[in-house]
């Protein structure tokens, strides 16, 4: 093996290492049957899944989170979508290019500035402290994700295919409906599941609208490491890595058997 | 035309400063099957996608059946359009494809049902109808391209260079196989190419395109036999184009003198003055090897090269500063390079053509 293929291995592994190394400290603590948060684990139970799925606080902000997740996916995936079909044209104007940049601010401005500004004006039309106020404050933050994927999506669609529907007599709405979206579902899918991700792991946003009864895991999670160090957290954190993976499975194995159909 | 079915009016479009298409104006019949024939970007493609709808003229009108359509949506033109590429539906089945225009008409299912179970046989299809494009060959592609663009019976058919990707042999059996729909349906058809023998194969009429406008437009034996520029005799077919002075004009006979001195006698129908200078275009094929007194004309040449071509044979060959092909059969004697040959050819096989 030539000294440049083992470097790269070398320096391949020890990214992929520094990346996952957090999950792997914390995973193993889900299963601790000790009261702490802590190394080494002196026995191994499931009792702190147990705690997450019936304690109260636990349970109710698993609740949220997925109420405040799906909203904020439907929400910003609708929006999102419509987003990215009317900013497609390879040339924008002036002005489409700058509603464009506007669309993906929400990535690049920090959290806590947004959370601020989102505070004063939600106090301002009593949406703080309700589920719409944070499933919007999610929305926000998570739109420019599905504009971001439906968009390279849609610059891949071949032009005539479009025209092509047309000419057989398809209205404008009947071409978006029956053939652009179709076609671009693969990128509203995965935007989707990124808005999904985004909302369930929003903290500071969170933290500046919701009041106590839009609790999410995340928000939980955050509050119990400050107050009580324990092991619910490891095992919240193992149910939130579970279900992320599976999601990225799902989405990966259904463009992977989508290509395949298509190479066949 | 007595009664056109498409016209194009003072058509002009142009794209920030190009102008692609200028003061178009082109009439076609119903039933005709027209080929818009030039390289590219000399504005034919342009001018399919104003008919279609899918760009609209900067200035002039179209009318269809009576109606002026330049500012009709495409999806109320009623035109079937074919592609380069077929634009299929990626996501539909071959039958869900051709049934599309049907279902956007809203036709009740046993109808949609029939008519496309027709029309993918008129294809030869009917076994891949529940296949997907992306498992068909390039030519059943294109096949199901054709039967969707058919099936609701459109007034016009729009091809844009519809045999472009498809290989020699599956294009000219589709050329018949288009051909013969055309008859058989009575289509009206104006097909884009870029091809010379596809457009001269498959036309009733030809309108030849060169930088925005018609250069030429006439049957494929017009355009062929008597091309009216230098450009058209280049682009259909191959020519020779000699230039000469005219000596005298007799009778619909002009003298020409060619650079170096000989002479060559040509019919035209143009009153050409003495002195003007002209360029003739002459076909390979026209030309014959050896001195045939009643040809009218005879010319001395060098032969320079000979090229095989399994059914023919071409002599490259000089004669007045001046370089000629000659296409000959195989029987002739055999000739070998730098032989000196007598070439004949008739008096109206030269061709008068404006630069």
């Amino acid at each position: 093996m030539s000294l440049l293929r083992f470097s790269k291995l070398i320096f391949g592994s020890a990214t992929v290492f520094f990346l996952i190394a957090p999950l792997i400290a914390i995973l193993p603590l889900a299963f601790t049957d000790s009261v702490f948060l802590n190394y080494p684990i002196p026995a191994y139970s499931t009792r702190w899944f147990v705690e997450l799925f019936t304690a109260g606080v636990w349970q109710r902000s698993i609740i949220n989170s997925l109420i405040i997740g799906c909203g904020t996916t439907v929400l910003a995936t609708l929006l999102g979508t419509v987003g990215a079909v009317g900013l497609r044209d390879k040339q924008l104007s002036l002005v489409l290019t700058t509603i464009k940049t506007i669309f993906l601010l929400p990535m690049v401005v920090p959290a806590v500035v947004l959370g601020v500004g989102m505070q004063l004006m939600f106090a301002r039309y009593a949406l703080t402290n309700t589920y719409l106020g944070v499933i919007i404050a999610h929305t926000v933050v998570a739109v420019p994700f599905v504009v971001v994927n439906v968009l390279a999506v849609l610059q891949g669609i071949d032009r005539r295919l479009e025209q092509a529907a047309a000419s057989l007599g398809a209205a404008p709405v009947t071409v978006l409906q029956q053939v652009t979206l179709p076609l671009a579902l693969p990128g509203i899918v995965s935007g989707a599941v990124f808005a999904f991700a985004t909302s369930l792991d929003e903290v500071v946003l969170t933290l500046f609208v919701a009041g106590p009864n839009q609790r999410t895991l995340a928000r939980q999670m955050f509050s119990t490491i400050r107050e009580n160090i324990s092991p619910a957290i490891a095992a919240a954190a193992f149910v939130f890595i579970v279900g992320t993976v599976l999601i990225a499975i799902v989405v990966n194995f259904s463009r992977g058997t989508k290509r395949a159909k298509e190479v066949r | 035309m007595n009664n056109p079915f498409i016209r194009l009016e003072e058509v002009s479009k142009s794209f920030g400063l190009l102008t692609v298409v200028e003061g178009l104006n082109l009439e076609i019949g119903k039933g005709e099957f027209i080929s818009l024939l030039g390289p590219s970007g000399s504005g034919k493609t342009t001018i399919l996608m104003m008919l279609a709808g899918f760009e609209n003229p900067t200035s002039g009108a179209i009318w269809a059946g009576g109606n002026r359509i330049d500012s009709l949506p495409p999806h109320r033109r009623n035109m079937g359009v074919v592609f380069q590429n077929y634009a299929l539906f990626p996501h539909m089945t071959v039958s869900q494809n051709v049934a599309f225009p049907l279902k956007m008409r809203s036709l009740p299912r046993a109808e949609v049902k029939e008519r496309v179970g027709k029309a993918l046989d008129m294809v030869q299809l009917g076994s891949l109808a529940e296949r997907r494009p992306s498992q068909l060959s390039g030519g059943q592609q294109q096949r199901v391209a054709l039967a969707r663009a058919l099936i609701f019976e459109p007034e016009v058919v729009l091809m844009d260079e519809p045999l472009g990707a498809l290989d020699k042999q599956l294009r000219e059996q589709m050329q018949l196989d288009i051909r013969d729909l055309h008859r058989r349906l009575k289509l009206t058809i104006v097909f884009v190419t870029h091809d010379q023998s596809e457009a001269l194969t498959m036309s009733d009429r030809i309108a030849i395109f060169n930088r925005g406008k018609i250069e030429q437009i006439g049957k494929p034996s017009d355009i062929y036999d008597h091309p009216s520029t230098q450009f058209v005799a280049e682009f259909i077919g191959e020519t020779n184009l000699v230039w000469g002075t005219v000596k005298s004009m007799e009778g619909g006979t002009a003298r020409v003198g060619l650079p170096a001195g000989q002479q060559v006698f040509v019919e035209t129908a143009t009153d050409l003055g003495p002195n003007s200078s002209v360029c003739l275009s002459i076909r390979p094929e026209r030309i014959k090897v050896g001195r045939r007194e009643a040809a009218g004309n005879n010319i001395t040449a060098a032969v320079s090269d000979i090229v095989y071509h399994g059914d023919h044979l071409r002599l490259i060959a000089r004669s007045d500063g001046q370089s000629l092909i000659v296409k000959t059969d195989r029987s002739q004697p055999t000739l070998s390079i730098g032989d000196e040959v007598q070439l004949s050819f008739l008096s109206s096989d030269c061709w008068v053509v404006s630069p």
